[in-house]
């Protein structure tokens, strides 16, 4: 990955204060096509505050978000929805009593008219998550399979399919592989590699340095609510990242 | 594990969904069966069987709300006090010589209207658990029916408003004697619970219904509007209520305060052993008619056979607990942990 790919979000001087508390200060961040920028930081860096200004559910007290090139305000999760900007949570957001077909089209669900009526189109979800899991070749039985029956790799993996289901552009994705078995954790990074070889923008928050160094292109850290570091990540060391985390450069 | 254990493993673990999704309809089955045995002249005879249903007409009409409110991981125990104000509200405009299509529409827009308050107040005042909002409502909505009606029962109706719950289909054409009618009230819960199916399984809110007893965050993230939801369910549920007030007014003839009293813990019974999950997200439409049916049922044989209507508790309440054991049990084995 080359910084010559097209920038695809780009967050200038994001400043957000709780009250009296500032959560974030004058944070910029860039995401390109294509590339995976690690966010690093320790709990209470403003991380979580950075990717919910990012997808729309805080809005920045200062700062602007810019999308392909334009200045975008977003009023919410559906705006960023709607520009390419999905978010993978840490609590993965599923219903695990609904099949991952269902799952994957929750509140975007293809329907067909019958008289003025509108019912669900069961096919259209079934062929369009067989071609997506085809796609992004993630292996489950079958699209119909409820998702509490599935492992805790195979969720997540649902839960990204889920997030790039709507040509999304830019995924954001918080803690993806904190809740998996060792065994898991490898599938989920190559998922990510995947996004980024079909030219998706990947933000990945993570605790894990293997993540970080397996999957990212850059890294980037916050301390205190600020810009501490950044560097292409083929320039700098784990030992290094690790003391920003603490705040030591 | 080796290729042998894997094909017996995927043969029980395709068992399963059928077993959940049918194995209520096997209990009621084997029931008929036995209530049979014991009664052979009486309990399938064509007056029994219309009796049967006589009886759970308005019963499943308050199941179906409840059924729906329980798939949100909510609860409505205001049901019971929902359709007895609805009744007492009907008996009085129909007293003051309302035309008879009036008379019909007021019990369902007073039921709607009932149910609308409870899901305004679940979700504008934001009150912890929806079971303290219709627990409220529960007191809320007799006390109402008392005052308006002084806590006097108000007979004496017109058949035009009688029809739903006392109205019968001829079928004397089909070559059947006189005394073989179909209950309109029999049609009626055919139609409204295929009405419910296609809702819940076939429309985006019904779907919606289940992602929010499974995981409202996921729901909410999902861009739905969760609280626009629950108000919909709630008011459906009054609605149904409302139906049921209707029923009752034909099958009795009369508006009297004690009507629904506890019926609000029969409907969650028969959800609850129709395999509904009290956690939310779980359970469908054929399985709550099943846990109507299987009430109905033992009630039913239990008078035939002049067993005491104590004896009847005792036996409802073992089967609930049995329904959810069995359902723990499949849980256990079902699920992946």
């Amino acid at each position: 990955m080359t910084s010559t790919n097209k920038l695809l979000l780009e967050a200038k001087g994001i400043t957000k204060y709780f009250g009296t508390i500032t959560a974030l200060e004058n944070v910029n961040l860039k995401v390109h096509e294509g590339e995976c920028l690690g966010v690093v930081g320790d709990n209470g860096a403003g991380k979580s505050t950075l990717m919910k200004v990012l997808s729309g559910l805080y809005k920045p007290s200062a700062g602007a978000l810019f999308f392909e090139g334009k200045e975008h305000v977003l009023d919410s999760p559906k705006d960023s929805q709607n520009l390419g900007l999905e978010m993978v949570y840490q609590d993965l957001a599923l219903a695990g009593n609904l099949p991952i077909g269902e799952n994957i089209f929750l509140g975007r669900e293809p329907t067909k008219n019958i008289g003025f009526l509108k019912f669900l189109d069961f096919k259209k979800i079934q062929e369009m998550t067989s071609a997506h899991l085809e796609k992004l070749k993630i292996n489950v039985k079958s699209a119909e399979q409820k998702v509490e029956e599935l492992s805790g790799g195979q969720r997540q993996a649902v839960a990204i399919a889920r997030s790039t289901a709507f040509n999304a552009k830019v995924v954001i994705m918080d803690e993806p592989t904190a809740a998996l078995a060792i065994k898991e954790v490898g599938k989920v990074l190559d998922l990510i590699n995947k996004l980024k070889s079909t030219g998706v923008g990947v933000i990945v928050i993570s605790h894990r340095m293997d993540d970080i160094f397996t999957v990212c292109d850059r890294v980037m850290a916050l301390f205190q609510g600020t810009n501490f570091a950044e560097s292409q990540l083929d320039k700098t060391s784990r030992d290094e990242v690790i003391g920003w985390i603490m705040g030591k450069k | 594990m080796d290729d042998k254990e894997k094909k017996q493993d995927s043969l029980y673990v395709k068992l399963i969904p059928y077993f959940e999704k049918y194995g209520i309809l096997l209990l009621l089955v084997i029931m008929i069966l036995v209530m049979h045995i014991l009664q052979p002249d009486v309990f399938l005879s064509w007056r029994n069987v219309t009796n049967v249903f006589k009886q759970i007409s308005w019963q499943s009409m308050l199941a179906l709300g409840v059924f729906m409110v329980i798939v949100t991981a909510g609860i409505d125990l205001s049901v019971g006090s929902i359709m007895m104000l609805s009744l007492m509200i009907l008996a009085i405009v129909a007293k003051a010589g309302a035309p008879w299509f009036i008379v019909v529409l007021v019990p369902l827009f007073a039921g709607f209207l009932c149910g609308l308050i409870n899901g305004l107040g679940i979700t504008l005042l934001r009150m912890p658990h929806p079971f303290i909002m219709t627990l409220g409502t529960l007191y809320i909505f007799r006390g109402t029916g008392n005052l308006i009606s002084g806590g006097t029962p108000i007979s004496g109706f017109t058949d035009e408003v009688r029809y739903l719950g006392h109205g019968r289909i001829d079928l004397t054409w089909l070559g059947l004697e006189k005394s073989q009618y179909l209950p309109v009230s029999l049609v009626l819960i055919a139609v409204v619970y295929f009405v419910f199916w296609v809702f819940l399984n076939h429309s985006r809110t019904g779907k919606w219904i289940y992602a929010i007893g499974g995981n409202p965050s996921a729901a909410r993230a999902s861009g739905i509007n969760v609280n626009k939801i629950l108000i919909i369910v709630y008011s459906l549920c009054g609605f149904l209520s409302g139906i049921g007030a209707l029923i009752l007014a034909g099958r009795t003839d009369s508006g009297y305060p004690n009507a629904g009293l506890q019926s609000e813990l029969d409907a969650i019974a028969a959800c609850i052993i129709g395999g509904a999950s009290f956690f939310g997200g779980r359970g469908t439409v054929l399985g709550v008619f099943a846990g109507v049916m299987i009430m109905g049922i033992l009630r039913n044989g239990l008078n035939l056979m002049d067993v005491s209507s104590f004896w009847q508790q005792v036996l409802i309440g073992s089967i609930i607990v049995l329904a959810v054991y069995v359902d723990v049990l499949r849980r256990d084995f079902g699920t992946r942990k």
